[in-house]
């Protein structure tokens, strides 16, 4: 193993323990969005579709190419919309009309 | 970039450190539905950050990326705004997918660009690679079965065979040993790692056909955090810290959430992924014949008892999102509390096919989230309940898991429905719940049945409610 990977290990390990820390505080309600918010992240792989696909001397033919970077697209894009549409229904209790005070069983 | 790396960073680095940031204040905001959104937003532009920064490092190849940039963008967003809530699991599988697709193939890219260069991979290039590409395909194969199996294409209960372990053992000795023959670089090294490309394929579609339909929650979870893991791989082979602290934040998400929902069905992980769990027993049949204490009752009747409660709890199930009740219940919810009922939700970890699937579609309805209320704190409010409405949920309200030590699912920790004055239980039919457990709370003097379609049902119960 060279001092390098060394490295990568320990940014890895250190990232995991922090998202043990935080996705720990996300309550259950919230599980859905956070698979699907999650899910997006890792469209991050996006990033390394491009590199690969777009770099000079690529390994692949153009169609595999396209197809590494539209995997990663859908991916990416397909996530944060399907999030976001997710999100915006979580609503409070808002002040709408009703009798629970004025009711009788 | 090795350790002792003195030059400058580059300003590609810099951005993607904020894009790590970005990411982990996302997750760190969805702490709360209040903040979530914004938390989304973040991490949306930690991406935007990261992609743009990489276009702008002298991408050959222009028109092949950005046509399937913009093919893969109109894709996802379209197919995302389209689909129905009660599709959710299905959609995020497919996601998840392609991300592991794509994880699988930047690795093989990378391995095939050394090899094209006639150079030897390093062995941490290598051994990352194959890593990666393996994760990935599992995690891609993996998605489009149980893609199929939440869109219903194929059939939801376990598929088994004789042998089925033993075979997928024997792929998964293939795929390490062509995995050493890679590091060690033997002659031909990269026909060994399509060999491992393609059995982590089979391994995928197999691994997940012995699973059952209520199984899925975990197996999403899972194979989430395959695909996070593959990220982060690929990060080890591109020298790219910002895929590895992300794919990190997604493995230890995905982790975290498939032991909480083992932990929901008191069943180990490796029990809900070899146990074949659901599959069709013989003894199943001779059981049938014994649950026949049961009272079926009309949608008025049920009207009658939920406008006159204090308190009443509902406890939805998947039955639920199959017969998309939601709206009706939101709505039957509303006419109760006009006349002064309060209503609560009470959702068990693994109601549904994905983590937190029931508290989506109620949010969908428009059903505050402050009225949904977890396994833990919704218990002891059963015994102060007048009616508890038990909406297309089957085994997580079984008491045979709290009482009866010869049940499958004794142990699996459940809503406490019985402990309720009185309860009604929607149902399609008498058939036995996803397990093929008889439950005997049918059975109690307590219970109702009102039987059918649960969206009509419910709906049926509003109008008797008007009425009265």
């Amino acid at each position: 193993m060279t001092a390098h990977l060394l490295t990568e290990l320990t940014i890895f390990i250190l990232a995991v323990f922090v998202g043990m820390e935080v996705i720990s505080k996300v309550p259950t309600t919230l599980h859905t969005p956070l698979m699907s918010a999650t899910n997006a992240i890792h469209g991050i792989v996006l990033v390394g579709a491009i590199l690969v696909a777009g770099a000079a001397g690529a390994p692949f033919n153009a169609i595999v190419g396209f197809v590494l970077v539209l995997l990663a697209s859908l991916n990416v894009f397909g996530g944060y919309t399907v999030t976001e549409r997710m999100l915006q229904m979580f609503r409070p209790r808002v002040q709408a009309p009703k009798g629970p005070t004025d009711g009788t069983p | 970039m090795s350790a002792t790396d003195t030059t400058p960073a580059s300003w590609v680095d810099v951005a993607y450190l904020i894009t790590a940031i970005c990411f982990i204040f996302g997750l760190r905001y969805l702490s709360s539905p209040k903040t979530a959104r914004l938390g989304n937003r973040i991490s949306a532009v930690g991406m935007l950050i990261a992609v743009l920064a990489t276009l702008a490092q002298g991408i050959v190849n222009w028109w092949v990326i950005g046509s399937a940039l913009v093919v893969g963008a109109a894709i996802g967003i379209v197919s995302a705004q389209r689909v129905k809530m009660t599709a959710m699991p299905q959609m995020v599988a497919l996601f998840n997918g392609a991300g592991g697709g794509a994880a699988a193939l930047v690795a093989a890219g990378e391995l095939l660009k050394v090899f094209h260069a006639n150079a030897i991979p390093t062995y941490d290039v290598s051994f990352t690679s194959v890593l990666s590409a393996v994760i990935g395909a599992i995690s891609f194969a993996g998605s489009i079965i149980a893609f199929l199996k939440l869109q219903e294409v194929m059939t939801g209960r376990p598929i088994t065979y004789p042998g089925q372990q033993f075979v997928n053992a024997l792929i998964a000795l293939v795929i390490v040993v062509c995995w050493g023959l890679v590091v060690a670089n033997v002659p031909n090294s990269l026909e060994f790692f399509w060999i491992a490309l393609v059995a982590s394929f089979a391994l995928g579609i197999l691994f997940v056909l012995p699973i059952g339909g209520a199984d899925m929650p975990v197996v999403i979870s899972l194979l989430n955090s395959f695909t996070g893991v593959a990220a982060a791989s690929t990060g080890f082979v591109l020298g790219n810290n910002v895929l590895i602290v992300a794919g990190a934040l997604v493995g230890a998400s995905g982790t975290l959430l498939t032991v909480l929902m083992g932990k929901a069905m008191n069943r180990s992980v490796t029990n809900v992924l070899f146990g074949a769990f659901g599959a069709v027993k013989p003894v199943a049949a001779g059981a049938a014949a014994k649950q026949q204490n049961v009272r079926s009752v009309s949608a008025d009747d049920v009207a009658a008892m939920l406008a006159y409660a204090n308190q009443v709890i509902v406890v939805p199930g998947y039955g639920m999102a199959v017969a998309q009740a939601q709206h009706s219940i939101r709505e039957l919810a509303d006419q109760l509390e006009k006349k002064g009922v309060e209503v609560k939700y009470a959702i068990h970890p693994v109601a549904g096919r994905m983590p937190g699937h029931m508290n989506v579609l109620l949010a969908e309805a428009n059903v505050p989230y402050t009225s949904l209320y977890d396994m833990d704190d919704i218990n002891p409010e059963f015994e102060r309940t007048d009616v508890a409405l038990v909406v297309g949920a089957n085994d997580v309200t079984n008491p045979a898991a709290r009482e009866d030590k010869n049940s499958p699912i004794y142990g699996m920790p459940i809503l406490n429905v019985d402990k309720a004055n009185n309860v009604v239980v929607l149902k399609r039919s008498m058939n036995s719940g996803f397990a093929g457990i008889d439950n005997p709370l049918f059975d109690d003097p307590k219970t109702v049945m009102l039987f059918g379609d649960a969206k009509k049902s419910i709906d049926g119960v509003v109008a008797g409610v008007k009425a009265l």
